[in-house]
């Protein structure tokens, strides 16, 4: 549901007639208007808003790890407009189901997800489906673990600090 | 000396029986190209000279950046911002010093929003001369590279006057400014203005009507509107396309409504029609440094927030509040309230943005850096899908991306 301070937006508000039972929640803090979608809506909301709203851009991917706490990821997607000259941010919870984190892919709809996914893909773990070429991007292939988790060292695993007093 | 063995090739006695078959040919081109501008690796699959596929292959300059920002105090991210896209490391302090003032409401003082303005147009100037000195050079116009270096050797040193430093100046502060302006910037940006519009006009003469130039550009590099926006292009490559489309028109920040220039475009969509408009931008550019220079607020170049700001090295030995606040910075730096704030500048490559997410400790939750050159360079394969290869190293150039902007 819409909360109560969005109802005036335009563009939340739109959102909220076509799919309202896919918010399930936002705020518009310092002027950034964000909308949290319901991770298995994505697709259906990311098309409505390219189709119907107008915004020509995907302009970025990316995610947070809110590690320990659980759901643990939070898929965050910048949307522009030229044409309204608006940047809105959706974000989707993503929880584990079993080890595996994963959310529908948006390459159908923008194809700059192609490489924005891959890159939350290779530094996250964050599994997208029907993405047509899921590999890493930055790391090379056989590299062990997801960097830009919270629970990954900063220095890596090369060096161990554990027999040093 | 020794005489030098000549090492002996061996090849294939039988004649090549497939010739003229329908094989084709894969070609890796870099990491090591000298005409990739960095470590980009692109494979390329060749139908005779035609390219019928290819592919980038990014991750070489791969440095964890936005990892370490994670580590590091708030106002200790500022220098690694300057790694980022280190021909335009100005622009980046920027934006990530405004999406930081979002967070904290901070309001930076007219003096320091006037010098940031003058420095990252610097910055733009400075990159663009990066990019038409080695695209040209790519094409064979060997001079223009030499003046166009020749000039950027006077804006590192401008930059080294401001800021201490030539290249990784960091000199934009959470709040303001690193420093005042040192005595006598005046003089140099006077001669600066003075000097830059003879010496743009020289390379349009070197290029604009040169025929060799125009026929390796005209008609070069084409992709549709459609399909730029569909993949997140943004910047020069969408205004040679003729969007008008530009941050700080159409969301304006750091006070850039407060001045007076167009917004250049072409129509033709090729490498030539970027080349014009990035050969307007600087004339642009200059326009807008001319205004900060003539317009010049005096006064504060910070804001005025205890928390934030290290205090005044007087105010410290009279005032207790002044010492502690300075202990408290200088130790652990200033918290941030919790929250998300995005901000995005149009850098000299297109839209730079800076995604922060704060849980309210003095340090970085998340920084994301949303690089042009990242999204310019996923249009790659549709540009060179087609083309011969040839064409395909002035479309690489006229993209200007930084490898260090795509890895981060």
């Amino acid at each position: 549901m819409l909360p109560e301070a969005l109802q005036q937006d335009p563009v939340a508000a739109a959102l909220a007639a076509r799919f309202g039972d896919a918010i399930t929640g936002g705020n518009l803090n310092l002027g950034e208007l964000t909308l949290e979608i319901d991770p298995a809506r994505i697709v259906e909301v990311g098309r409505f808003f390219k189709d119907e709203q107008k915004f020509e851009q995907l302009s970025s991917v990316t995610c947070v790890d809110w590690h320990p706490r659980e759901p643990r990821f939070e898929v965050v997607y910048h949307l522009r407009s030229y044409e309204r000259k608006l940047v809105i941010r959706l974000k989707c919870k993503v929880g584990a189901a079993g080890d595996v984190y994963a959310i529908d892919s948006l390459y159908p709809v923008w194809k700059s997800a192609d490489w924005y996914e891959r890159e939350v893909f290779d530094l996250l773990g964050v599994t997208f489906h029907n993405h047509p070429d899921l590999r890493r991007i930055m790391l090379p292939d056989h590299w062990k673990g997801h960097p830009l988790r919270k629970d990954y060292p900063v220095h890596g695993y090369k060096y161990s600090y554990a027999d040093q007093q | 000396m020794a005489e030098l063995e000549t090492p002996v090739v061996p090849y294939l006695e039988a004649p090549n029986t497939d010739a003229g078959s329908t094989r084709t040919m894969t070609l890796n081109m870099g990491p090591q190209h000298p005409s990739t501008h960095g470590v980009l690796r692109i494979l390329i699959n060749l139908d005779g000279e035609i390219i019928t596929k290819a592919q980038a292959d990014i991750g070489y300059l791969h440095t964890g950046i936005e990892k370490e920002c994670e580590v590091k105090t708030w106002q200790q991210v500022v220098p690694l911002t300057d790694r980022v896209d280190y021909l335009a490391n100005l622009s980046n302090n920027l934006c990530y010093c405004l999406a930081v003032e979002k967070l904290l409401g901070l309001e930076v003082p007219a003096r320091a929003q006037y010098m940031r303005v003058m420095l990252t147009e610097i910055t733009r100037i400075n990159s663009h001369l990066i990019w038409l000195g080695t695209s040209a050079i790519d094409l064979g116009a060997m001079s223009v590279f030499f003046y166009c270096f020749r000039e950027r050797e006077e804006i590192l040193r401008l930059f080294e006057f401001f800021s201490g430093q030539r290249m990784m100046t960091s000199y934009f502060r959470i709040g303001g400014l690193a420093l005042d302006a040192p005595r006598g910037w005046r003089q140099w940006i006077k001669k600066f203005l003075d000097v830059m519009p003879s010496r743009i006009e020289m390379w349009e003469n070197l290029l604009n009507e040169n025929p060799i130039f125009k026929r390796r550009t005209q008609g070069v590099g084409f992709i549709s509107v459609a399909d730029m926006l569909d993949m997140g292009v943004t910047g020069p490559m969408l205004r040679g396309a003729g969007l008008k489309v530009d941050l700080r028109k159409d969301k304006p920040y750091s006070g850039y409504d407060k001045f007076d220039f167009d917004v250049p475009t072409q129509t033709t969509n090729d490498v030539y029609g970027r080349y014009l408009v990035r050969m307007e931008e600087l004339k642009q550019s200059l326009k807008i440094i001319r205004q900060c220079y003539e317009g010049m607020p005096e006064g504060a170049w910070q804001a005025d927030s205890p928390k934030v700001i290290l205090p005044d090295r007087e105010k410290m030995k009279t005032q207790m509040e002044a010492l502690i606040y300075h202990f408290k910075i200088v130790t652990e730096g200033f918290r941030v309230p919790a929250g998300e704030a995005y901000a995005a500048v149009e850098s000299p490559r297109g839209e730079l943005g800076y995604y922060v997410v704060s849980d309210g400790t003095a340090k970085p939750y998340r920084v994301f850096m949303r690089t042009p050159s990242f999204a310019n360079l996923q249009s790659l394969s549709t540009i060179f899908a087609g083309v011969p290869i040839a064409d395909s190293i002035a479309s690489l150039g006229s993209m200007d991306f930084v490898l260090g902007d795509t890895d981060r």
